[in-house]
């Protein structure tokens, strides 16, 4: 029973660690490390489920009729392609909000938002 | 050209969006921009009508028949939904060339109408398309771009709140790809028609049963459901002005779809309502949205976020028509999707002439603007009047439709709280009206002058429509009741 379901077992795992990290810790990267954790874990949800028992690479052969599901491993190229972009711009955040508050520490931002009144800073900005 | 429409209304868009990067200069890319849209706007009337004529329409991507090739379905809530976004998208637009001046720095504005048109893209995709994973996918095209977008804010907390959407909106659509999995695991299928045959055989396992719940909870993520919301009220008080009266309009609304779309059409209805106590749930969660969010709504300073929290109290409303699960309560769900977003793009916009003029939308800087900009301040007025439900304004024909569906059931204390949610609305709404027109002009500010034209001719568009649909009501009816009785699988 354990064993057979092993690969839910890691990816169930990860998960939680990935979702962990997100709420649990206040350093933004640290955040987008646990958020990619996350994210991966899932990948490696599908591609297990594609795997057919006694099943070989999915590429045509004369003498071979049983292989393993190719779709998932082309949806998750998808899903990668979507995390990379996702990751790419979380960081590009991150940079700017340094840039702007000094800090990616959530907070010491929601400290510094909340000090300065809300006209006051918007004069700034503009 | 006509048997292809369903595939151009999606990429059409696409396309242009590297092409605006082509064409550099910012002038030229509005006006491109704008015909791009308004072309997905055409093609949604055309549509529509197709839909209305002959019933579904079923596209083969590529010529490969489903359910191995992806499909994209239009039915008529599909179709309604793009008439929707295509709509609002293309009166915004018109909008932007002059809101994006003072509020995004000029080297970026060809870079905004990238990711307007991207994010328009994936709204549309999300909607037309009929495949599962097709819908995740589209679902980022459109998340991504939206999180770019909202971080053009001047303000710096702009930034912040756009971190903060990205978390949440990944993790939301995060679940719905493990939910997709899972499905996929159970059948071996993503189309979603497919989906809806295959899912009763195993109805009966926890898989599927996990898979709803993952879904459910991924998609309240993107739609803001009350206690799902916190990402809401800052990104759209931050982003820029433009921005807001797009997403507040169309984005949450494509969330509703798609919860509809996967427990009446996936799920269906049976599986839906009984496996998890789903009525009592998003009935509690709602109502509790419309009182929590109103109140909070009443207590802003900043009128975007006082709209925003308004926002979230009007998607209470959805949820509550949604989780009465009769034709009348769908019905009630579908008209106040295409009122919000008439109301709510006509009150960012004229927001956005607020922005456009003093540079900030802080409740006491309003003092006395309903005498220097007066058509603007008047759109605010008859959208919060729309907002609230009185009659002749098309607020007031959702909630008629909603408090029709609860007395049908026999829910009266759940019409009554809806009552009360419009009360608190009458609060929020006057706060404004105070300021503008009974507050004397602060004496050390210096007086501004009426919006631009072209804030005001889309500004009064919306409002016209905004009068127009709460009088003549056939159109708006007519479709969502067909729509909703298709969802039930009634022949309408």
């Amino acid at each position: 029973m354990l064993m057979g379901l092993f690969n839910d077992w890691v990816v169930i795992m990860l998960m939680m660690i990935g979702l962990y990290i997100v709420i649990a810790h206040g350093n933004l990267i640290k955040k987008i490390v646990g958020l990619t954790l996350f994210q991966t874990s899932v990948f490696i949800f599908y591609i297990s489920i594609a795997n057919v028992e006694g099943g070989t690479a999915p590429i045509l052969a004369d003498d071979i009729t049983l292989y393993s599901n190719p779709l998932p491993h082309v949806l998750i190229l998808t899903a990668i392609v979507v995390g990379i972009a996702t990751t790419a711009l979380a960081l590009s955040l991150v940079v700017r909000i340094k840039e702007a508050y000094g800090t990616i520490e959530e907070e010491e931002i929601q400290r510094q938002d909340n000090q300065t009144p809300e006209v006051k800073k918007e004069g700034k900005q503009s | 050209m006509i048997a292809h429409l369903p595939i151009l209304q999606v990429v059409i868009p696409l396309m242009a969006a590297p092409i605006c990067l082509l064409l550099k200069r910012a002038q030229l890319v509005w006006l491109f921009s704008l015909i791009v849209s308004g072309l997905a706007f055409l093609i949604s009337i055309l549509l529509l009508q197709q839909v209305i004529a002959s019933g579904v329409i079923s596209y083969e991507l590529g010529g490969w028949s489903p359910p191995w090739g992806i499909e994209y379905r239009i039915d008529e809530l599909n179709a309604f939904l793009l008439l929707i976004i295509s709509a609002i998208s293309t009166i915004v637009l018109f909008a932007a060339q002059v809101s994006i001046e003072k509020e995004i720095p000029p080297n970026k504005h060809t870079l905004f109408y990238v990711l307007y048109l991207l994010s328009l893209t994936g709204m549309l995709g999300i909607v037309a398309t009929g495949d599962a994973f097709n819908i995740f996918v589209f679902l980022e095209i459109s998340s991504l771009s939206a999180y770019a977008l909202i971080a053009m804010g001047k303000d710096r907390r702009a930034l912040w709140a756009s971190y903060q959407y990205l978390i949440m909106g990944t993790i939301g659509a995060t679940f719905m790809l493990i939910g997709i999995g899972l499905m996929y695991q159970m059948t071996g299928t993503l189309n979603i028609e497919d989906l809806s045959q295959r899912l009763p055989e195993v109805a009966q396992t926890r898989t599927v049963f996990t898979a709803f719940v993952f879904i459910i909870v991924g998609v309240c993520l993107k739609l803001a459901l009350f206690p799902l919301h916190l990402w809401l009220p800052n990104a759209y008080a931050y982003a820029p002005s433009i921005v807001t009266a797009f997403f507040a309009a169309t984005a949450t609304k494509v969330a509703i779809y798609l919860l509809i779309r996967f427990t009446f059409s996936v799920f269906g209805l049976s599986f839906s309502f009984t496996t998890i106590p789903l009525q009592s749930l998003f009935m509690a969660l709602g109502l509790v949205g419309i009182v929590i969010a109103s109140i909070s709504a009443i207590y802003q300073n900043n009128v975007k976020h006082l709209f925003a929290y308004s926002s979230i109290a009007q998607i209470g409303y959805m949820i509550v028509g949604f989780s009465i699960s009769s034709v009348t309560g769908l019905t009630a769900t579908l008209l106040h999707l295409f009122n919000h977003a008439l109301m709510k793009s006509a009150i960012f916009l004229a927001l956005a002439a607020v922005m456009y003029r003093l540079g900030n939308v802080q409740l006491n800087n309003l003092h006395g603007l309903g005498r220097q900009m007066p058509l603007t301040m008047a759109a605010i007025v008859i959208g919060g009047l729309s907002l609230i439900g009185i009659p002749l304004t098309v607020g007031f024909v959702s909630k008629w439709y909603l408090v029709t569906a609860l007395l049908e059931q026999g829910w009266w204390p759940v019409a009554v709280l809806i009552l009360i949610g419009s009360l608190l609305a009458v609060i929020y709404v006057w706060r404004i009206v105070e300021v503008a027109y009974f507050k004397a002009p602060l004496a050390n500010k210096v007086p501004v002058r009426e919006a631009p034209i072209s804030f005001l001719a889309p500004i009064w568009l919306l409002i016209i429509a905004n009068i127009y649909f709460g009088i003549d009501t056939r159109f708006s009816v007519q479709v969502a009741q067909e729509a909703a009785q298709t969802l039930f699988g009634l022949t309408p």
